[in-house]
């Protein structure tokens, strides 16, 4: 996790929040440095963790990882990480038929109409254990690129009921929080991307929007940070806080600055 | 990474590799050239595999995509595992040399190829790769080559760009031998016979598989798809790229190469029309196949005419499920042929998007403006501003404060990259940062009628003064 980011997210893993539901957004970059960041902070705050990692292997999020100081090799013997590897069970799902469902079980349909198996497998991994040994804080629902399924042939409904699903389980009745990541097409007209980002925007209660900066490529400050709270279910009496910062990827860390107050300008 | 796993030690090598990548770390700002094979930062448990190399960032093993050139701009190489889409220039000219320079590469370093295609037979393509340059030919023909080019001054050093001077060189001058890592090939001889006799290669010519029947329904993948990844299925697992056989030990890599998917030979009509029913069909294609990649030795290389894809949010998508997106340009037919900016030069070439694996950050190149030419043998990639640094030499010298007025630039009208540009190298300050050019206050007129220079930097950067020549305009 990054120290920064939490500063000006105002959590600390001792603190975190229950029964939120993040949005993390790109348009014109790549914010996957959100998704290792959360998945590093909640495995700190001794979360029970089940993340749906769509888009790379396990190993390149275990490395990075360990960059940020967690184990997720250990945290997944612990039994505290649930981990589903998309590409490497995809090819096995696509070509032989299993007894009982699979959760990626809709690459096997010529038109697949739901994602019930997957939420199937969210809800058994994340219900709490009744021994009442090792009890993990509060359970969080982590899924890497969900626009991804839009690509697999999943309708953008189908993809919204699935996240309706698990906020009504994750956030409401088990208590946790859920980060889900959508790319932002931006002028590419995809309409299917577009329905799936405004209806999650209108349900998340923290939008983390990462965009390229406006005048291109830029050695010392690699995009922007949005960060817009949100309270989708009280009427918006107060207005939504939104606060903009620049930042810069490093090799372990990520460095956050007002606009235009980079080090390397000033 | 996906090496790791295939090599059956699990996480004890990832960590390994991860904890020798942190110990060799450095920041990210050092540029680094590519090293010759075999350093130690490789991992202990992983055999070194003849043509591959472990990347200096994040121990990833990586191979050569055929052009040095090119995997300098990659941060070294193609990364095992995963897939290089070529986005191919309107009239399919270049992007067939850089598919069989990739193929070349696989037979020069001796690894095993996969070539598919619906067009052309693979056992024809493989005809026509082209031939390798040996170190003493090499050296040759450079000299040849560096004759007969017009810019004496080359060598010479920069007198207002000296900044840039700093910059490395795009290409690697210099050949390597067939062991080592990146070759440079003669793009006007064929490759010798014997070598694609001695090579190990399968390939997968679409007419001729598609009239056997499907075993299997087709889910949503077109035929053709369905068929090629039922191949690569096969080869993957029957020669043990993956590590599943118990009988193959495996110590090589797969080169998938597959040409011009997504056009409709493939028997994929999303470049026909905009609303195609089957508009997954290729999406779920790249999907599944990255997953077969990523948990094997290979490496990929898909050449698709994303100019004729009609619907823009495929190709957002397509982009997103490749690791690396590199597209070509072509001058043909376009008004940039006559733009004497590019001048020399073939076509320009994007480098669109760099994987991050295994890190948080990647080895972006700082240079945008890549060009690139095909000389009657080799294919080089410079960068567009060299050119352009060699005309502006001369009209531009240093110590004047200039005002850029933001129209009929060479890129194209108000083109703020042309103005940042031409602003960076003459404010003299910090490479590639955007600052402000000081405007110096006009200077009372003193003694006789001669301009001299406004305020601003008045010395150059050898402590001498110098007059703008052409300064126009005396005012009364």
């Amino acid at each position: 996790m990054f120290p920064e980011l939490n500063n000006l997210l105002n959590i600390t893993p001792d603190r975190a929040e229950q029964g939120k539901l993040t949005l993390l957004c790109d348009a014109k970059t790549d914010g996957s440095f959100l998704v290792h960041h959360f998945l590093s902070f909640y495995l700190k705050a001794n979360c029970k963790v089940c993340f749906v990692a769509l888009i790379q292997s396990f190993s390149h999020y275990n490395i990075v990882g360990q960059k940020l100081g967690v184990s997720l090799t250990l945290a997944r013997e612990r039994g505290q990480l649930v981990f589903l590897e998309g590409l490497k069970s995809s090819a096995d799902v696509f070509f032989q038929a299993h007894g009982e469902p699979h959760p990626l079980q809709f690459l096997r349909e010529a038109s697949p109409g739901n994602l019930q198996p997957l939420f199937e497998f969210v809800r058994e991994a994340l219900k709490p254990v009744d021994n009442g040994e090792a009890a993990w804080r509060c359970p969080v629902l982590l899924v890497d690129d969900l626009g991804l399924l839009l690509s697999l042939g999943v309708g953008a409904v189908a993809v919204l009921d699935f996240v309706h699903y698990c906020r009504a389980t994750v956030c409401w009745e088990l208590k946790g929080n859920m980060v889900v990541l959508v790319h932002d097409s931006g002028d590419a007209e995809d309409e299917e991307n577009d329905i799936l980002l405004h209806g999650l925007s209108h349900q998340s209660h923290l939008i983390l929007r990462t965009e390229g900066l406006a005048t291109g490529f830029c050695r010392d400050v690699h995009g922007q940070l949005r960060i817009l709270w949100r309270r989708p279910s009280q009427p918006t009496a107060q207005r939504d806080r939104s606060l903009t910062y620049q930042y810069k990827i490093q090799d372990k860390n990520v460095s956050f600055f007002a606009k235009g107050m980079s080090p390397a300008v000033l | 990474m996906a090496v790791a796993a295939t090599c059956g030690t699990g996480a004890g090598s990832s960590a390994c590799m991860a904890s020798a990548a942190s110990k060799s770390n450095v920041t990210s700002f050092q540029r680094r050239g590519p090293r010759a094979s075999g350093t130690d930062s490789g991992g202990p448990r992983l055999v070194s595999i003849a043509g591959t190399r472990p990347s200096v960032r994040n121990g990833q093993l990586l191979v050569s995509s055929g052009l040095p050139a090119l995997d300098q701009l990659l941060g070294g190489g193609l990364a095992v595992g995963t897939v290089l889409l070529i986005e191919e220039d309107k009239y399919n000219i270049y992007s067939p040399l850089l598919f069989k320079y990739f193929l070349a590469e696989g037979i020069i370093s001796g690894h095993t190829l996969l070539v598919a295609s619906a067009k052309e037979d693979p056992a024809d393509i493989l005809q026509e790769l082209p031939a390798p340059l040996l170190d003493d030919n090499y050296k040759k023909e450079l000299d040849e080559d560096v004759y007969n080019h017009k810019t004496p001054e080359s060598n010479a050093k920069m007198k207002i760009a000296w900044r840039y001077q700093l910059l490395p060189k795009m290409e690697q001058i210099g050949p390597v031998s067939s062991s080592r890592f990146g070759h440079y090939y003669d793009a006007s001889k064929r490759i010798p016979q014997e070598l694609i006799e001695t090579s190990k290669w399968h390939g997968f010519f679409l007419p001729k598989k598609i009239s056997s029947p499907l075993k299997v329904e087709p889910r949503s993948l077109t035929h053709g798809y369905l068929k090629l990844l039922q191949f690569i299925q096969n080869i993957i697992y029957e020669e043990g790229f993956d590590g599943s056989n118990p009988q193959k030990k495996q110590k090589n890599i797969l080169r998938i190469g597959i040409q011009n998917l997504g056009s409709p030979l493939w028997g994929d009509n999303i470049c026909c029309t905009e609303n195609c029913d089957n508009s997954h069909s290729l999406t779920k294609f790249l999907y599944l196949l990255r997953g077969l990649l990523r948990t094997s030795l290979s490496a990929c290389i898909i050449t698709m005419p994303t100019h004729l894809i009609q619907n823009k949010a495929v190709i957002a998508r397509v982009t997103n499920l490749s690791d690396t997106v590199v597209g070509l340009e072509s001058f043909i037919g376009s008004e940039k042929e006559t733009n004497p900016l590019y001048k020399d030069y073939h076509g320009l070439i994007h480098i669109r998007q760099i994987p991050r694996l295994n890190n948080l950050i990647c080895d972006e190149s700082d240079v945008k403006d890549l060009a690139f030419k095909l000389k009657k043998k080799l294919f080089t990639i410079e960068w567009v501003q060299d050119n352009y640094l060699r005309q502006e030499r001369n009209i531009y010298p240093p110590g004047f404060s200039y005002l850029l007025k933001q129209k009929d630039s060479a890129w194209g009208e108000g083109s703020l990259q042309h103005s940042t540009f031409l602003m960076s190298f003459l404010a003299k300050a910090t490479a590639f940062a955007s600052r402000l050019v000081r405007h110096g206050e006009p200077l009372k007129q003193t003694g006789s009628g001669r301009i001299r220079q406004a305020a601003g930097p008045r010395l150059r950067h050898d402590g001498r003064r110098q007059e703008a020549p052409g300064f126009l305009g005396i005012p009364p």
